[in-house]
């Protein structure tokens, strides 16, 4: 390469700031929502909507980053001329719409929606899920006292189709004991309530690494790996992305799950602080979570472009280097 | 893309068999043999290419546990590494399907029919029988099935043999001797070796006539040609007036064609009853030109059994109505589901397949017009929600049978994505008579708004039980007189309309006109023309209790509403019948009902919108105790 | 040849673009998540093009897999820009608009026949030819690239060849098309951005040239030394000639991460002083006079690091360093106030306002506004400008805005180290997924993945060699011989072995790398050596 005094002139600026191309202009949409109306861009769900009008829509399976399941269906909403309920995280706004958010119909199937949760999955770590069922009045006890949970890897074994025909005065629930297989994860299946995000992290909405699917059918459905085979022996490369996106605590990192079992997890006493991983050059931002002084749990921000919450192993668990541990060989601090 | 599996490498049995439907593997990356000559330096089959196969992975499954009565972790790897399909998501689909079993099973499995209708006529009894008799046996295995389509059999078994050849057969009106006779002998009753052309007439007819009464009458259309017509035979189908339709269609165009069935008024015999003519003309309009059509064949309405008659009878009029429905889409490609349990249909549809491709029907440059059309047949494997459009398009696409939300709707993101026509099989074995009679002239036929002939499944406590076809209109009285009224002595004490997924209607309404509107009208439905009729002497109880049942097996379980509310719905059934309720059963009503208002309200789909339809039908008409009433 | 040095495009970009190159570069295990943004692209209908000796995981997502020989990146880079202007791709009215030199680097590439590629590189012509017209005919084209380009003797020949690609055919300067090499660290970007190179000043300002210098000699009250430095190779070149005697290491690890470790430990222990600046004990540290212990850049101090798309990220204090650690930063105060030079209390946001005010394409970054979002990518000319998505833009203005971009022929250069009788082997580094560089960071999790490492060779080779999976074997270079588990793999054919450098305790891969290095970037040949494989007890 010469050297010629353009190399050493650093390139002029642009006349106009670079821009991807524009999108043909769509006209917005305009929808009722309780009454009032709403304009929201063409493409946006109903949910985009009701945000915008500030209603507080519970959601459980839905997520920024993720393409909707739209299988929770605790933030359906009536539509004026649909025959059912719609869910709103997932039904495109159309002109014309009229939305009811509170309805009869609305209030019981979030209420029903919640208590079915409530009976059947442990929500101990799922607050923000607990809190809906008390808004909506949930009342699990009506389903009866829990039926006994199941033995390790019971759940992973049923076979679909025909079933005994249950006692049914105690409620059959995904009660079992958790998955410990590995030094990072745990998968605590009792607080599954098959929302399908880990699938999807794990799969084409980010990791594609597809390591674990759904398996099963209706209630014995269940997250799972090719024959419920330990993660060491599955396709996992340890990302933590569907940890990062599992709404019940149900996934967890190991660090955390040990800290609540010993009673030390606390989390008024953590601070979380935004910063950039060292481990290549892409950039993603590290949410550290730290308390007393150490790193108890590493997650990325939905919002930021670069990782959409997602980081892999390095990033998601690289950090024990200073971790200051006592009693390690002479390089560590 | 990184596929890796654990565990074993396929037996060279396993192997074979696999790439007996996939063809010989062409990479090493997908199975292969390594060949650095070829593959050394590039890749053969990479990227997209190599995660297009998806959609073989239920017929890869089929010829695993066709051959091995089970899907070996050997076979299963090959499988995914051939079509590049992630492991954790094959097992996801694998046991999404109850025919199909991950673990060892015995080469000989007998289903036994544990759904309404049969239940009535004793199968718990001869599953118990069976069951002992097998008990522990490594030969035969013994499983309860959901209603397998052959209720005017009832009780009716379906026997699975894997091995080399495999072969499965129905035995209708079943014993623990007539099963046993058929295990011991080693001959199943049907035998339909695949793809073996039968003579005709062979002893299938017999078990035609039995399940078509009205065989030969000349009112009959759908069921015309049954019994008379050669199933494999293009010129004896011709002969019969079959194609008839066809030449029609070519003969005034695509457009042309469309308005035919628009004026024909012919609504969808699947059950949901949308209108025909706006379906075609909305994947005609579609945007994009690769369309595809595909017939509901995966019947598994408890109750229903019509479709599996028309195509084990007149297989050749569903492939003529699927011919008319791509030439007037312009789809290029079709698909039949049918349902696993239905070896016989199953093999018909092929022989029929083969023959009109034979005949130049199918296939390239059809007939040097320039279209282009083939047909697969794609097995279900044993699961009622496939019978859903959306959950059937997943299922072909070699994704789990978990139904899609709606929008966008299939005639415009369909099969792979692309434009779809689904149809079921009466509703395309009805299109050859439009386009024969004219829409006009079929839209004479009928009332109000269900327009044409229609054909009911008639079981349970009825004489001659089967598949009647007659104009809408009829009233619920007038078939089932037709049918040759109750069997026994008792009078009627309800009728089931639209199977389980339908409603109970009781004695008062037996003259509801067998229309859409006449049995909305008392909040029934006609649904997929299922009529069970069940005498006083039925414990009504003990039907809600399998109805509950089946929801619970059957719901997919991808939404909250179903998944946890047919268990739910199941536990509450239990405890009334059992005469345990929590707290008072008044309150224990109230909360099925509540539970019931959820599943209707805010499922994803049919399923759930209709699982509780039944049971609160029951409560409606014969009061809270109808759970109870055997209680003793 | 553009001016600046940084990926021309954003990450977003990859998920709308239609074609996409991957050489030399196993994204998806060493920059993971950059990777989910190529695999958007995939989903999204773009081909993907992976150029490996390896068929790594990278390379089984791709439509299509080049595996060229080690070291011949120039012969297809060279055939794909023959073929593109024989077929009549090349993109006419962008080359007249925005460049010189086309004429040349034509003549320069016409003996790069299809035939005479595939027969130097060993991939398939047809393969190419393939990745040529998909590449020149696409609306939109990305190349990215990480060491397989860059840790070759003739690192920066090997990327001006993908320069030229993207000249030909205007794939650069637009939305969805560009040049992007993929960093290796957070803040390998920003390092050089921030002038950690030996010719230049922070921007991009070259030392030599009067104007710049002037600038920072008034801000800084002192004079900028009128010359250029060294780079590493020429450090440790001039420490072989004595004119180094003292070296001040800050975060590095030149002991295990340099090629030739006998040479390099030999050198750093003829220095006179040595200090060494790092969050550990390494190995380079155990050698030092002086260690002074940091604390861990990125959670245990406050500033930004840039990525490779260019965009100044903060990084900030999420815990308290160990007792006696101290910031980078600190350290550095602490040092110029002992050298009588109190510069007061050290604060990142004032080094970065200093910085801004001489530095025009970061001017407009200031720490308000990276706190409020995800970061900022320059050029970011004043505070109400966004960043600038992608680069060179300026080329597709008409008329041309500033001076048209040189194509620069460049010649085919093999791998110095030849294969040999007695060193038939070519031997080819790289990472995993869940390791990084010697290990020092990444050591201390367990990782369920981790293997220790191994020498991985092709079932053939082995087979050949008659060695089972798993069997230690002796596997020696020119330079020296080490001992590691042979783990057989189907993405390697036969004649190319591989090996990571994550476990040098235990195996010290870079005894075996060749330390031979490209003049014009100071980059060592880690991609390229010549070994062989012998069984213990033999």
């Amino acid at each position: 390469m010469s050297e010629s005094t353009y190399w050493f002139q650093p390139p002029p600026r642009p006349s106009k700031i670079p821009l991807p191309p524009e999108e043909p202009k769509i006209p917005p949409v305009e929808i009722s929502i309780d009454g009032s109306k709403v304009v929201v861009p063409a493409g946006a769900t109903i949910l985009d909507a009701c945000k915008k009008v500030g209603l507080d829509t519970p959601t459980i399976c839905y997520h920024d980053t993720l393409t909707p399941v739209n299988v929770c269906r605790v933030c359906v909403v009536e539509l004026d001329g649909s025959r059912t309920l719609v869910p709103s995280c997932s039904r495109k706004a159309e002109t014309g719409m009229v939305i009811k958010t509170d309805s009869e119909r609305v209030r019981h199937s979030r209420k029903m929606v919640l208590e079915f949760l409530q009976s059947s999955v442990d929500l101990s770590t799922a607050p923000q899920i607990v809190k809906q069922a008390e808004r909506y009045g949930a009342n699990s006890a009506r389903y009866g006292e829990s039926a006994t949970p199941a033995a390790a890897n019971e759940r992973d074994h049923r076979h679909a189709g025909h079933h005994e025909f249950p006692p049914g005065n105690r409620a059959q629930t995904v009660a079992q004991p958790p998955k410990i297989d590995n030094d990072l994860y745990v998968r605590d299946y009792a607080k599954c309530l098959l929302c399908y995000k880990c699938v999807e992290a794990c799969g084409t909405d980010a990791q594609n690494t597809f390591a674990i699917a759904v398996a099963g059918r209706g209630f014995d459905g269940r997250i799972s790996t090719e024959f419920n085979n330990p993660l060491p022996d599955s396709a996992c490369v340890y990302c933590g992305n569907c940890i990062g996106v599992c709404p019940t605590g149900a996934l967890s990192f190991k660090s955390e799950f040990d800290m609540r079992k010993e009673g030390t997890w606390d989390e008024s006493k953590q601070t979380k602080t935004d910063t950039i991983c060292s481990f290549c050059g892409v950039g993603c931002t590290l949410s550290l979570h730290v308390q007393d002084n150490r790193i108890v749990k590493v997650m990325s921000p939905g919002e930021q472009e670069i990782t959409r919450g997602n980081l892999c192993i390095k990033g998601r668990f690289g950090y024990s280097h200073v971790q200051n541990e006592p009693d390690k060989d002479a390089r560590t601090r | 893309m990184d596929i890796k599996v654990t565990g074993p490498e396929p037996t060279e049995l396993e192997r074979k068999v696999v790439d007996g439907v996939l063809g010989s593997a062409e990479s090493a990356w997908a199975g292969g043999k390594r060949d650095l000559e070829r593959e050394g330096r590039i890749s053969l089959l990479g990227g997209n290419r190599a995660r297009s196969k998806r959609d073989q992975l239920l017929p890869a499954f089929h010829a695993v546990q066709e051959r091995f009565g089970w899907i070996p972790p050997g076979a299963f790897n090959y499988i995914c590494k051939r079509l590049t399909v992630p492991p954790a998501e094959a097992y996801g689909v694998a046991t999404f399907f109850h025919m199909f079993s991950m673990e060892h099973r015995p080469s000989t499995e007998v289903h036994v029919c544990e759904d309404i209708a049969c239940r009535i006529k004793g199968s718990e009894a001869l599953c118990e029988n069976l069951e002992k008799a097998h008990n522990g046996s490594n030969l035969v295995g013994i499983r309860k099935s959901p209603c397998l389509g052959l209720c005017e059999w009832a009780p009716a078994a379906l026997i699975l043999r894997s091995g080399e050849s495999y072969e499965g057969g129905a035995i209708g009106k079943a014993t623990p001797e007539k099963v046993q006779a058929s295990l011991d002998s080693g001959k199943l009753p049907d035998r339909p070796k695949f793809p073996d052309r039968p003579k005709f007439p062979d002893r299938h007819w017999d078990w035609l006539t039995h399940s078509v009464p009205q065989m030969g009458e000349s009112q009959l259309r759908l069921l015309s040609r049954i019994g008379s017509v050669d199933p494999a035979s293009v010129e004896d189908y011709h002969i019969q007036g079959g194609f008839e339709g066809l030449a029609k269609a070519v003969a005034m165009g695509p457009l042309a064609t469309i308005a035919e069935v628009t004026a024909s008024g012919l609504m969808g015999r699947g059950g949901a009853a949308f209108p025909t003519g706006k379906k075609w003309e909305a994947v005609a309009q579609a945007q994009g030109s690769t369309k595809y059509v595909v017939c509901n064949a995966d019947e598994s309405e408890p109750g229903t059994f019509k479709d599996r008659v028309i195509m084990e009878g007149d297989p050749l009029a569903v492939i003529e109505g699927i011919l008319i429905a791509a030439f007037a889409t312009g789809a290029q490609k079709g698909f039949i589901y049918i349902r696993g349990e239905y070896p016989l249909a199953i093999n018909r549809i092929q022989n029929a397949i083969d023959a009109v491709r034979t005949a130049g029907l199918l296939g390239e440059n059809i007939q040097g017009t320039g279209h282009s059309f083939d047909i697969e047949i794609r097995k279900g494997a044993g699961a009622y929600i496939c019978g859903e459009e959306t959950a059937l398009v997943n299922s072909i696409e070699g994704k789990r049978g978990e139904p899609r939300n709606k929008p966008p709707f299939p005639v415009h993101v369909g099969l792979f994505g692309k434009p779809t026509l689904i149809n079921n099989v009466e509703t395309l074995a009805n299109i050859p008579w439009i386009l024969r009679m004219g829409g006009a002239a079929y839209a004479g036929i009928g009332t109000g708004n269900s327009k044409g002939q229609k054909l009911f499944c008639v079981s349970g406590h009825v004489k001659k039980p089967g598949v009647y076809e007659t104009p809408f209109g009829i009233t619920l009285r007038q078939l089932i007189t037709l049918a040759g009224g109750t069997s026994g002595s008792a009078p009627i004490k309800a009728v089931l309309l639209g199977g389980a997924a339908g409603a109970f209607v009781g004695p008062e309404n037996l003259d509801v006109p067998l229309t859409f509107e006449g049995t909305r009208a008392i909040g029934a439905t006609l649904g997929s023309g299922v009529v069970m009729v069940f005498d006083q002497t039925t414990d009504l109880g003990e039907i809600l209790v399998r109805i509950a049942a089946f929801f619970r097996d059957e719901s997919c379980g991808q939404c909250v509403p179903c998944r946890v509310g047919a268990i739910r719905q199941e536990e509450l059934v239990a405890r009334l019948r059992r005469g345990k309720p929590n707290g008072s059963a008044a309150d224990e009503v109230v909360l099925l009902g509540e539970i019931a208002q959820v599943m209707r309200d805010a499922s994803i789909c049919g399923l759930g919108h209709t699982a509780s339809g039944a049971i609160q039908s029951a409560l409606k008409i014969f009061g809270n105790d109808v759970l109870g009433e055997s209680r003793s | 040849m553009f001016g600046a040095g940084g990926g021309t495009n954003s990450y977003g970009e990859v998920e709308k673009t239609d074609v996409i190159l991957l050489w030399g570069s196993n994204a998806r295990e060493t920059h993971p998540i950059f990777f989910h943004h190529v695999l958007k692209g995939v989903h999204n209908g773009a081909r993907l093009f992976a150029i490996d000796p390896r068929r790594t995981s990278s390379a089984r997502w791709a439509d299509s897999w080049l595996g060229l020989d080690v070291g011949t990146d120039i012969v297809v880079s060279n055939a794909v820009a023959r073929e593109i202007i024989a077929s009549d791709l090349h993109n006419k009215e962008f080359i007249n608009h925005a460049t010189i030199g086309f004429e040349e680097f034509a003549r320069s590439v016409e003996s790069f026949t299809l035939e005479y590629a595939e027969r130097e590189s060993g991939v398939p012509a047809a393969a190419i030819r393939d990745m040529a017209h998909a590449y020149a005919k696409a609306d939109r084209a990305i190349i990215c690239w990480t060491l397989g380009i860059t840790e070759h003797h003739n690192a920066v020949d090997n990327v001006t060849s993908l320069i030229n690609l993207a000249l030909l055919t205007g794939h650069v300067g637009k939305y969805g098309s560009g040049l992007n090499p993929l960093r290796g660290q957070n803040n390998v970007q920003g390092g050089g951005d921030m002038g950690a190179l030996p010719d230049r000043l922070p921007g991009f300002q070259h030392v030599e040239v009067d104007a710049f210098r002037e600038k920072f000699n008034r801000k800084w009250n002192a004079t900028v030394p009128p010359k250029r430095g060294w780079n590493l190779t020429g450090m440790f070149h001039a420490m072989e000639t004595g004119e180094l005697k003292s070296v001040y290491v800050i975060g590095e690890n030149p002991l295990q991460s340099e090629a030739d470790r006998t040479r390099t430990e030999g050198l750093l222990k003829s220095l006179e002083f040595l200090v060494v600046q790092d969050i550990y004990l390494t190995p380079t540290g155990e050698m030092a006079d002086v260690v002074l212990p940091a604390g861990a850049g990125w959670c245990e101090s406050e500033g930004t690091v840039t990525n490779s798309e260019r965009r100044v990220q903060r990084v900030r204090k999420a815990k308290e360093p160990p007792l006696g650690a101290r910031d980078d930063v600190d350290i550095l105060f602490e040092l110029a106030k002992r050298l009588g030079h109190d510069w007061g209390a050290p604060n990142s946001k004032d080094i970065w306002d200093e910085l801004r005010s001489l530095s025009p394409v970061h001017a407009g970054i200031s720490y308000d506004r990276l706190d409020t979002g995800h970061g900022l990518q320059w050029p970011c000319w004043d505070e109400s400008h966004p960043g600038e998505m992608f680069l060179h833009s300026r080329l597709w203005e008409k008329p041309l805005n500033g001076p048209p971009v040189s194509f620069t022929p460049v010649a085919h250069d093999p791998p110095v180290e030849p294969l040999t009788p007695e060193y038939p082997l070519r031997l080819t580094t790289g990472r995993r997924l869940d390791d990084y560089n010697t290990g020092v960071q990444t050591s201390g999790f367990s990782s369920p993945l981790r293997r220790g490492e191994t020498l991985d060779l092709s079932p053939e080779d082995a087979e050949t060699l008659g060695i089972k999976d798993g069997e230690i074997v002796r596997v020696v270079s020119r330079r020296g011989a080490i001992e590691a588990p042979v783990r057989t793999t189907q993405s390697l054919r036969p004649g190319l072995a591989f090996m990571t450098f994550h476990f040098q305790d235990k195996v010290n891969t870079n005894i075996l790398t060749i330390d031979e290095t490209d003049p014009k970037a100071g980059t060592a040949e880690f991609k390229a050596c010549a070994i062989r494989v012998e069984r213990l007890g033999n």
